[in-house]
């Protein structure tokens, strides 16, 4: 598949510190509509920070977002939801005390609109719109493969199937663009495969997706092209086997050679 | 869901009808006690009512609301102000009790706005405040203008009337006598059902839900795209809007209010009938309710004679005794049933969990 499509997402100059640790130095990086766009770099490089900064869960200190044709608002996670972000979390955030299915069908709030009102009365407009809710969940339970386990409380749901769960209800809000942070960390190997498949038919039907990853298989394999950073910094973004064998890469995983 | 009817068995058919004629038969068993009982059932209707609001923003929403008793307040005094002589105003019940709602959700609101950030304790403690602030307010605006003649409160409060059927006295319908009390009875009968319903339907709907999603991880909701602010104050104000019409018919009921009828002891009491009948289980907070009101009441009957007869004298003062059996009734409950004496199935199966 081709990578090469219009801007989806533009980071320009992005900057976080907290107190003197610079998180993010002025970090821009484009993401194309239709890719898989990796970002990788070692423990505290700031990679969650800047996937925190996106999602409106941190105020950056400088930069901006451009998303889709329009800058993100700083500060107000449901509105990058509602313009179509979606994200998981690297410790897995799940609705605990819900069921799988309540899982994802609270992740279609943002594109339903029942209020108090539809809620109370249950008109014709409000059955229809829950009915489709549920529908909806459903299928994306189906998707991620967790649909046996629709009626158990999430946090009694295998580990693997946590992340996937995740994955359903941040695909339920309809986002153009899916951010996953490290969805495959403390996973086995075949879980990491279905995993593999799982983004690469989410990608098939159109979504973009942000991968932070420490498997580097993983992301090789999976990734159309590849961010690294390194101390806050952007060190080069390309495709993998650009990046693979960049010195700077090299140095930033393993140091220098002696 | 048009042919719901169609669904139900003989044996819940006789299950519901056994439960109508109970309800239905409740105030004149009661009344073989004396009108005092059924005054007593009243007030436990009248705080199911006042649990199942705040089990909206406590059970459903997760915040701690330690002052919840203003809402209350706020109806009361509201309608103590459109219908008693003090400032000579008659308005009827169905123009007080909709704008009672309607204040208290604005000042459900009020509250809201503020605490929007604060979580657990830090939320606890500003509603306890806000609590204290009404009913000082309450206290106190009896000047430069008296608006609620400050501590002796304010009396002669009409009662609730449709036309010249007057609440406050007993009368004969189709032949039947029926007291003042009676008749309130079927009133708070009829309005807690739909207060019951409308608890239902919201728990699950898609608002429900949001709540829930707060509840459980407020900062998973946001990034899914709930707006957590536009969905925290509704609860507060649909929380407060239960608050404020229990408080009308309170006000009617009793025809008299004061400050002290809002104290902070009220807040935690329909706190306390929330956690221990089992937070956000709709079935136990009633059970809850009911309990907290009934038993203390139930005590002071059984108090003196129990000790006449294990004694043969009256060795420690019937109030205190009372509460303190009261006290460690909650205390073992809570020490045995951490849940609630019945917890939605869920939060059962979470503890038990937890005790493994």
């Amino acid at each position: 598949m081709s990578a090469k499509g219009e801007v989806l997402l533009q980071a320009q100059a992005v900057a976080k510190h907290f107190g003197g640790v610079k998180a993010l130095r002025d970090v821009s990086l484009t993401i194309r509509r239709g890719e898989v766009y990796g970002l990788i770099g070692p423990n505290g490089a700031g990679k969650t920070t800047f996937f925190n900064c996106m999602t409106g869960l941190y105020v950056p200190d400088g930069g901006s977002f451009i998303f889709d044709g329009a800058p993100l608002k700083a500060d107000a996670p449901d509105q990058v939801a509602d313009r179509g972000i979606a994200r998981t979390f690297q410790n897995i955030r799940l609705f605990g005390n819900m069921t799988a299915l309540d899982n994802v069908m609270v992740g279609r709030h943002v594109r339903t609109q029942a209020g108090i009102f539809g809620a109370i009365f249950r008109g014709r407009a409000a059955r229809a719109e829950e009915a489709a809710i549920r529908r909806r969940a459903e299928e994306l339970l189906h998707y991620v493969g967790v649909e046996d386990r629709a009626d158990d409380l999430a946090k009694n749901l295998s580990y693997g199937d946590q992340r996937r769960l995740e994955i359903a209800r941040a695909l339920a809000t309809e986002p153009k663009l899916l951010c996953l942070d490290e969805p495959a960390a403390g996973m086995n190997g075949t879980e990491t495969e279905a995993l593999r498949l799982l983004i690469d038919g989410i990608r098939a039907d159109g979504v973009t997706i942000l991968l932070i990853e420490h498997d580097v298989k993983l992301v090789m394999g999976l990734c159309d092209r590849v961010a690294v950073l390194d101390y806050g910094a952007l060190l080069i973004e390309d495709v993998p086997s650009i990046v693979q064998h960049d010195p700077r890469v090299i140095e930033a995983y393993i140091g220098v050679a002696a | 869901m048009r042919t719901w009817f169609n669904t139900l068995t003989p044996r819940t058919i006789f299950g519901l009808t056994l439960i109508t004629v109970a309800l239905l038969a409740l105030p004149f068993v009661a009344a073989l006690g004396g009108q005092a009982w059924v005054r007593i059932v009243n007030f436990a209707i009248l705080y199911v009512f006042l649990a199942l609001g705040l089990n909206i923003v406590v059970g459903f929403a997760g915040l701690l609301d330690l002052g919840y008793i203003a809402f209350y307040a706020v109806g009361a005094y509201l309608w103590a102000l459109l219908a008693s002589p003090h400032f000579g105003l008659h308005l009827p019940f169905w123009v007080i009790l909709p704008l009672g709602a309607i204040v208290a959700c604005f000042f459900g609101i009020l509250l809201g706005a503020p605490t929007l950030k604060l979580r657990g304790d830090y939320l606890a403690i500003v509603t306890l405040g806000f609590g204290e602030i009404v009913r000082i307010f309450m206290n106190n605006l009896n000047a430069p203008i008296n608006i609620t003649n400050g501590p002796q409160g304010i009396t002669l409060i009409d009662p609730v009337a449709i036309g010249n059927f007057k609440f406050s006295t007993g009368s004969t319908v189709f032949g039947i006598d029926i007291s003042g009390p009676q008749k309130y009875y079927y009133l708070l009968l009829v309005l807690v059902l739909a207060v019951i319903a409308i608890n239902v339907r919201l728990q699950h709907s898609r608002i429900g839900r949001a709540w829930q999603a707060i509840r459980e991880d407020e900062i998973a909701a946001k990034a899914i795209g709930i707006n957590t602010r536009n969905m925290k104050l509704l609860a507060f104000a649909m929380g407060a809007s239960f608050g404020g019409v229990a408080g009308g018919i309170f006000a009617a009921m009793q025809g008299f209010v004061s400050p002290e009828s809002f104290s902070l002891i009220e807040s935690v009491m329909i706190l306390a009938m929330v956690v221990l009948g089992g937070m956000g289980h709709i079935p136990g907070v009633i059970l809850g309710a009911i309990l907290l009101t009934v038993l203390p009441e139930a005590l002071r009957y059984a108090v003196v004679p129990v000790q006449k007869a294990l004694f043969g004298a009256v060795l420690a003062d019937p109030e205190s005794l009372r509460m303190l059996i009261f006290g460690l009734a909650l205390v073992l409950v809570m020490r045995f049933k951490p849940a609630g004496l019945w917890p939605s199935p869920d939060r059962r199966r979470e503890l038990a969990e937890k005790a493994r």
